[in-house]
């Protein structure tokens, strides 16, 4: 009986034994072809067989103004490389590579020290921004030295002084946190991506693909022959919506200040000039920087690496007034109030005092607007309760992220009795709804959010988004068009609308609060705001304490009705609100000009054209002017170009 | 029963040899690795060892034959394992083998599925009752192996599939096919080839093409045959200085090629030397299945030689040339948690098997 106990046949067993010994022969065999019998051949087969693989850096797309005119472009640099795939003694050549780099010997041997975990096909970035005679140097020396090489690299090249530094940002390697995430997942180390602003938000349009080329090397590293090359794409350059003419005017209009500026065209959103100050210089980032120059420029408390345009939060003053004359009038509640205002009054216990010390006297709507009456919007406010005012306000805009195409944008806070609830798990109290009313207390607006706010009522409700690159511009499926041209309605009374609007152009006359930065020829409407930031009995303490002074606000916009350009500006520091107003007119006084120059009319392809002439001469006696001269002569009419503004500084 | 088992009988010759090879194995991942981002390699490598071992000595421990009762249950496990990849399986490279487990960890079936395959086909033939096999035999030991690798295939893997055929060679071949049914079974085979052809992915074709004739296609599938001959050529009689994997032009040169890397490094000597270690550990085997107290001992043993056997075959003939391009690896030297475990676990059931040899 054939059980399990029976055995494996033996003859079997010692038949697969064989076959192995079999199998084992026939890979000593393949092993002994090839390291004895063909052994030279496989050996110059490894020398000759190298590849090597050198990317071709793409250069990163340019930025333009609206009319084309750059902003930011690239200049090539080229970087010293040493190649580690040969078998140089690299250490014995330090002396020599240092001499013609201009480095320290000891340097070299570091970095090739440093450089030893890495794989060896790596090469060693030694010297960034070479010379020519640095260059040439390593051209020079290809053969005794041919593990020298060249990579040119593109280098930003941003305006110089700041000029428009935080629109358009700076860009810097990718770091390690940025790799792990998933929208950086095609991105490798050392890639150049944008960091902030412009830079960052559109990387994807701007940054190109790099390319590589492999050559043929011997192992001694010297090149042997092309094998294929597959060509950098280039970067696409990305056009803004910004004027270089308006920006300059903005920009010389902060010199020496703190605060923002923005000049937005209402109808479409599209933002013609943004600046914040103080500001740095980006081509600093361009270059490594420092830890001493990063760490001043981060802890500096004027905070000049915000943009401010988009990113401080403060108290609006009595710009929100104007939103408040919207609540009012929708609510029939403002219309129809009348105050009497005696320089303060009392509500819920407490005073609360009116910038003009002896009070305006009788008041109605359109003069608590031009005349900033504190009293009255007090009133208004206690006759409407916070939850009103949010209402209007938030419709306007208040309290959210306007979402202008630009990275961390915040969202400002616009109280009500749920937003305390929900962060302070308390109550909301009446009183404090008096302050919200002049646009102090608990409220907090960015420039750009309070500029779209009073863009929408100047537009009899029209809301749009803030961008600063125009979506058609860009190429098909890149950005979603619909966001940047999103149009929201916010319902407001026709009667209300001219009535408001037309007590915001008496601002700058003088019966209003900014009559100094009134513009002869232009209909300018606006409203001043001086917002504190401490209390005023703490204020009046430190009279001359420049961090205590009051910030300016101003928000204008020309014509009053359906406007071309509205402009916001915040003067952190400058006390009243009629100094911001003074920056604001003429960055629109700037705009104004600008649209009032006519490009010349110049002859067009008129060939020769025949002009005749009369001039004065001496006579023979040598007297002035008692001769007459007449000549015919031929000109040819040929193209000239109008001029074009001044170019920004740092543009050479 | 109590049965007495003794450490004594512990096969340590075999571990000697076993742990010399991969202990060559770990120096050759280190040198092939340090200046690559895989660098440290080594230790992972070093950890699955010591896993492995401690799972050798677990695995020993048990009664082989007791698994062997049990050896239904653990057949439809791994069916079900298998299915659970084909449904839940990670997409990875092309391919859906692993599943993720919780603690990040993937897992693949495919080779623990080896394992119990062994164990199933020596099952299947110990319970044999007749001396020679009968066509139905062939063919339920055929579909006891072929229902898994055809689930292998579908991943598709077919490199790993591949790997079950020899458990299924071995069986039959020990079990008493006769020369005439294995004759009928080639043909058909034979006449099958075409259609097999044509069922192949395009990358499995250009491989197969790449091995006819690797100078076709120099920088594609070509390129790895070209570039492991080179190196091996290379090393020389004595060993060289391993240019070709230092500077990467060797591929995955701790994984598949690792004895490419290693011939590079220590010529024809050296590899010559592994391969007599390997020699000796599958005769060590060998014998150790000639000692087994019963017929399932036997063909445990020499299942467990059928794949070592395979791998070392089609392995190092890529290596050399002689086969093509696959992702198989190579045993106790090639770095992966998936393979040092497996041979160490089927080690262990060797061990299993030897230990008990005096006692029934």
């Amino acid at each position: 009986m054939f059980g399990r106990d029976e055995k494996v046949s033996s003859i079997r067993l010692t038949a697969v034994q064989y076959i192995i010994l079999i199998i084992f022969m026939i890979l000593a065999y393949g092993l002994w072809r090839l390291q004895v019998m063909q052994s030279d051949f496989y050996a110059q087969l490894a020398e000759k067989n190298r590849i090597r693989n050198v990317p071709i850096l793409a250069p990163r797309g340019k930025i333009l103004d609206r009319q084309g005119r750059v902003i930011v472009d690239n200049y090539p640099s080229f970087s010293a490389l040493l190649l580690r795939d040969s078998t140089r003694d690299l250490n014995a050549d330090a002396e020599i590579i240092a001499q013609g780099l201009h480095l320290e010997p000891k340097e070299v041997r570091d970095r090739i020290r440093k450089f030893t975990s890495m794989p060896q096909y790596q090469p060693i970035f030694l010297k960034d921004d070479i010379t020519p005679d640095e260059l040439a140097f390593i051209e020079a020396h290809k053969n005794e030295l041919p593990e020298l090489d060249t990579i040119m690299a593109h280098r930003r090249l941003y305006p110089r002084n700041g000029f428009m530094a935080h629109l358009v940002g700076y860009v810097g390697e990718v770091t390690e946190t940025m790799l792990n995430q998933p929208q950086f997942e095609f991105y490798n180390p050392g890639d150049v991506v944008g960091v902030s602003g412009v830079e960052k938000q559109y990387n994807q349009i701007l940054m190109g693909q790099n390319g590589s080329r492999r050559a043929l090397v011997d192992s001694r590293g010297k090149e042997m022959g092309r094998l294929d090359e597959t060509p950098a794409v280039p970067g696409k350059q990305l056009k803004l919506t910004l004027d270089i003419d308006l920006q300059i005017a903005a920009e010389e209009v902060m010199e020496g200040k703190n605060g923002a500026v923005l000049a937005m065209n209402p109808r479409n959103g599209e933002i013609l000039a943004m600046v914040s100050r103080p500001t740095f210089d980006p081509n600093d980032f361009a270059v490594r920087v420092s830890r001493d120059e990063w760490n001043k420029l981060v802890n500096d408390p004027d905070k000049p690496l915000l943009n401010k345009a988009i990113q401080a939060q403060l108290a609006p003053g009595s710009t929100f007034k104007i939103l408040m004359s919207v609540a009012g009038w929708q609510e029939n509640i403002a219309q129809t109030l009348n105050v009497h205002c005696s320089g303060g009054a009392t509500f819920y216990g407490r005073r609360f005092g009116c910038w003009v010390k002896g009070g305006h006297g009788p008041v109605d709507f359109t003069k608590a607007i031009y005349q900033s009456c504190d009293v009255f919007f007090y009133t208004l406010a206690e006759k409407l309760g916070i939850d009103r005012i949010a209402k209007y306000a938030t419709a306007l805009g208040l309290g959210q992220k306007t979402g202008i195409d630009l990275p961390n944008e915040v969202s400002g806070v616009m109280p009500s009795e749920e937003w305390k609830i929900r962060n302070f798990k308390q109550k909301w109290f009446a009183g404090e709804t008096i302050s919200v009313g002049i646009g102090q207390g608990a409220i907090a607006t960015t420039p750009v959010q309070l500029m779209r706010a009073i863009s929408a009522i100047s537009m009899d409700g029209r809301m749009v988004v803030p961008h600063v690159v125009n979506p058609t511009e860009l190429p098909s499926g890149v950005v979603d068009v619909q966001r940047y041209t999103e149009v929201k309605t916010i319902p407001i009374d026709s009667t209300g609308y001219t009535t408001i609007t037309d007590a915001m152009a008496r601002v700058l006359l003088p019966e209003g609060t900014a009559p100094s930065a009134h513009i002869p020829g232009i209909d300018i409407a606006g409203k001043t705001g001086s917002a504190q930031i401490v209390s005023l009995a703490l204020r009046a303490k430190h009279e001359n304490d420049d961090n205590f002074a009051q910030n300016g606000w101003f928000v204008g916009f020309t014509p009053r009705r359906n406007p071309e350009i509205i402009v916001c500006v915040l003067f952190e520091g400058g006390e009243h609100g009629k100094l911001a107003a003074r920056l604001a007119t003429q960055v629109i006084k700037a705009y104004v000009d600008k649209q009032n120059r006519q490009p010349t009319k110049m002859a067009k392809d008129a060939g020769k054209v025949d002009v005749g002439a009369l001039w004065a001469t001496p006579d023979e006696d040598g007297k002035a002017n008692n001769g007459i001269g007449a000549g015919h002569f031929v000109v040819e009419a040929s193209e000239k170009k109008p001029p074009l503004a001044a170019a920004a500084p740092g543009l050479q | 029963m109590s049965r007495y088992v003794s450490y004594r009988d512990f096969d340590w010759l075999l571990i000697i040899f076993v742990l010399m090879i991969c202990t060559i194995g770990v120096f050759e991942i280190q040198s092939a690795t340090v200046h690559t981002k895989f660098a440290g390699a080594h230790i992972k490598q070093m950890y699955w060892i010591l896993g492995g071992l401690i799972g050798m000595f677990l695995v020993s421990l048990l009664n082989y034959q007791a698994l062997l009762e049990q050896v239904h249950w653990m057949y439809i496990a791994a069916i079900g394992s298998l299915m659970s990849v084909m449904i839940f399986g990670q997409k990875y490279l092309g391919a859906r083998r692993w599943i993720k487990m919780p603690g990040g960890q993937h897992f693949q079936p495919s080779e623990w599925v080896k394992l119990i395959l062994i164990l199933a086909v020596a099952k299947y033939f110990a319970d044999m009752h007749h001396r020679e096999l009968s066509w139905s035999d062939f063919i339920k030991a055929g579909a006891i192996v072929g229902i898994p690798m055809l689930m292998v295939l579908a991943q598709p893997d077919l490199g790993t599939a591949l790997t079950y055929m020899p458990i299924a060679l071995m069986g039959l071949f020990l079990g008493g096919v006769r020369l005439k049914q294995a004759l009928i079974v080639l043909l058909i085979a034979g006449s099958v080839m075409p259609l097999a052809w044509h069922k192949l992915k395009p990358y499995q074709k250009d491989r197969l093409i790449s091995f006819m004739e690797p100078e076709a296609d120099k920088q594609g599938s070509g390129y790895q045959v070209i570039q492991s001959k080179i190196a091996v050529g290379s090393g020389g009689i004595w060993g060289g200085t391993g240019t070709q994997t230092h500077l990467s032009y060797l591929p995955v040169p701790q994984t598949d090629f690792i004895f490419a890397a290693f011939s590079e490094e220590h010529g024809f000597v050296g590899a010559l030397g592994v391969l007599l270690l390997y020699f000796i550990v599958l005769m060590r085997l060998t014998q150790n299945a000639q000692t087994a107290p019963d017929r399932a001992g036997t063909f445990v043993v020499m299942g467990v030689v059928a794949v070592l056997s395979f791998h070392i075959l089609v392995n190092v003939g890529m290596v050399v040339g002689f086969m093509p391009v696959t992702g198989i690896p190579l045993p106790l030297m090639s770095y992966g948690g998936s393979s040092v475990l497996f041979m160490f676990l089927a080690l262990g059931m060797v061990m299993n098997v030897r230990m008990r040899r005096f006692v029934n």
